[in-house]
């Protein structure tokens, strides 16, 4: 339930584990951790190993005149283990045509460069194995944004709805001394923490069929944004109510209607809806008055 | 930037195979509560055509023709048992009750759904719970096709 704090997580204790006979919980991760990789293994050499991936990428440039209708291009990538999505697209820019063009920085799911519309799912290409996707693998750029070049979008909108939450810290009154830190208690911190993940790629606004038509809707990944600061207990109540003031307007929480497409391809597993749903009922409280 | 390219929504209703439980559940749900609307005026309208009945006006049928008039030969009955009967007579019509069963107890499920999605109950078992109320309503739709159905091919 999400008006609650999420328990903490709690770390495995081992409990003496020679005494018992019993494995430790690091062998065992070890054990499972090797029968993974040998049932990974054994899947790809099966399947794919030695052979080509086949990718479809969306091609389109305004500035190139073969390009200005957009279509699709077809790439036949050698497969390496453990290849990703962003792997195939790099390795076709680097052997096969330098003039596909797509955003990526990190490889390592952290910036939110890279998420494209990957066999009809918003993902995002350094976190997607392509061992996983059936073949051919369709790369597009992200839906409900306009395409600026191949696989790259304009994120500006998505900026934009960002900053409109006002997506930092406001506190006015810092504690006394020097050296006093504004501290946010465990509990607190749990509850705002799957909200902090947010890397920005833009994956949830782009499945979401409410913002595609609603250019005006805040959009999952504003809302969680705002979400991060309006339950953190360390800012004031005037502060909170500011954001919420923002959030119950016609076009901010209220224009969710649960289809959950946003927590479905959240490539850092935020609970997007269960975050919107617990803010319309703080809407609710702030604006319910009983006389 | 000089130019870009709007690759329009059309796309989302192309893509419909790929669609999550989540989007399932909100495409009916807004399907089924049209379906209802629809069915309420219909509703008001076809009854409107009875009012007569208040006043104690009548027509003359068939008895055999109406399954709600018992005898036989021409009967005077008054006019809403007439209307009523003439359209439990046909099958169309019966089919569409037990459509407008399916269509209500849905909307009445998932709309438990989403009161329970409303209140932060169990959001992990979204999917789940859109599944079981599209299995339960095929459950109570098929058990009442006998009744609906009854004088009509049962």
């Amino acid at each position: 339930m999400s008006t609650q704090q999420q328990e903490p997580e709690t770390q495995e204790a081992p409990e003496d584990p020679e005494m018992k006979g019993a494995e430790s919980p690091q062998q065992r991760r070890l054990k499972e951790k090797e029968q993974g990789l040998a049932d990974e293994e054994s899947v790809d050499e099966s399947d794919l190993e030695g052979e080509t991936v086949h990718i479809k990428v969306f091609r389109y440039d305004p500035e190139v005149e073969d390009k200005q209708e957009p279509r699709f291009d077809d790439f036949h990538v050698p497969f390496e283990k453990g290849m990703t999505v962003l792997d195939a697209v790099m390795y076709a820019r680097d052997e096969y045509d330098s003039s596909l063009t797509f955003r990526h920085s990190c490889r390592q799911a952290v910036c939110g460069s890279d998420a494209f519309f990957v066999n009809g799912t918003q993902r995002l290409g350094c976190k997607t194995q392509i061992s996983d996707l059936e073949q051919p693998v369709r790369i597009e750029p992200l839906p409900h944004q306009e395409v600026v070049k191949d696989l790259v979008v304009d994120m500006d909108h998505f900026y934009d709805q960002m900053h409109a939450v006002e997506p930092y810290f406001q506190q006015e009154d810092l504690p006394e001394g020097d050296l006093e830190e504004q501290r946010q208690s465990r509990e607190n911190r749990e509850k705002v923490k799957m909200s902090t993940r947010c890397i920005w790629c833009a994956a949830c606004m782009s499945s979401c069929n409410i913002a595609a038509g609603d250019n005006e809707y805040l959009g999952p990944a504003a809302i969680n944004k705002a979400y991060r600061f309006a339950m953190d207990e360390r800012e004031d109540e005037e502060i909170k109510e500011h954001r919420l003031r923002i959030l119950e307007q016609e076009h901010g929480v209220w224009r969710c209607q649960t289809q959950f497409s946003c927590t479905e391809v959240c490539p850092k597993d935020i609970p997007l809806t269960e975050h919107i749903q617990e803010l319309k009922r703080e809407a609710v409280k702030k604006n319910l008055k009983f006389w | 930037m000089s130019q870009s390219y709007n690759r329009g929504l059309i796309e989302d209703f192309g893509r419909w195979k790929e669609f999550s439980a989540g989007m399932w559940a909100w495409i009916f749900h807004k399907f089924t509560g049209w379906m209802l609307i629809g069915y309420l005026f219909t509703h008001i309208a076809v009854l409107s055509t009875a009012i007569g009945a208040a006043q104690g006006e009548t027509v003359e049928v068939f008895a055999e023709d109406l399954p709600n008039v018992e005898g036989t030969g021409l009967t005077e009955v008054d006019i809403y048992t007439a209307t009523l009967g003439g359209l439990e007579g046909l099958f169309i019509v019966r089919l569409l009750e037990v459509g407008l069963l399916a269509v209500a107890v849905f909307h009445i499920l998932n709309g438990l759904r989403l009161l329970m999605v409303d209140l932060g109950i169990g959001l992990e078992a979204q999917d789940k719970s859109f599944y079981a109320s599209l299995i339960l309503t095929g459950i109570i739709t098929v058990a009442s096709v006998p009744t609906f159905m009854m004088g009509v091919g049962f």
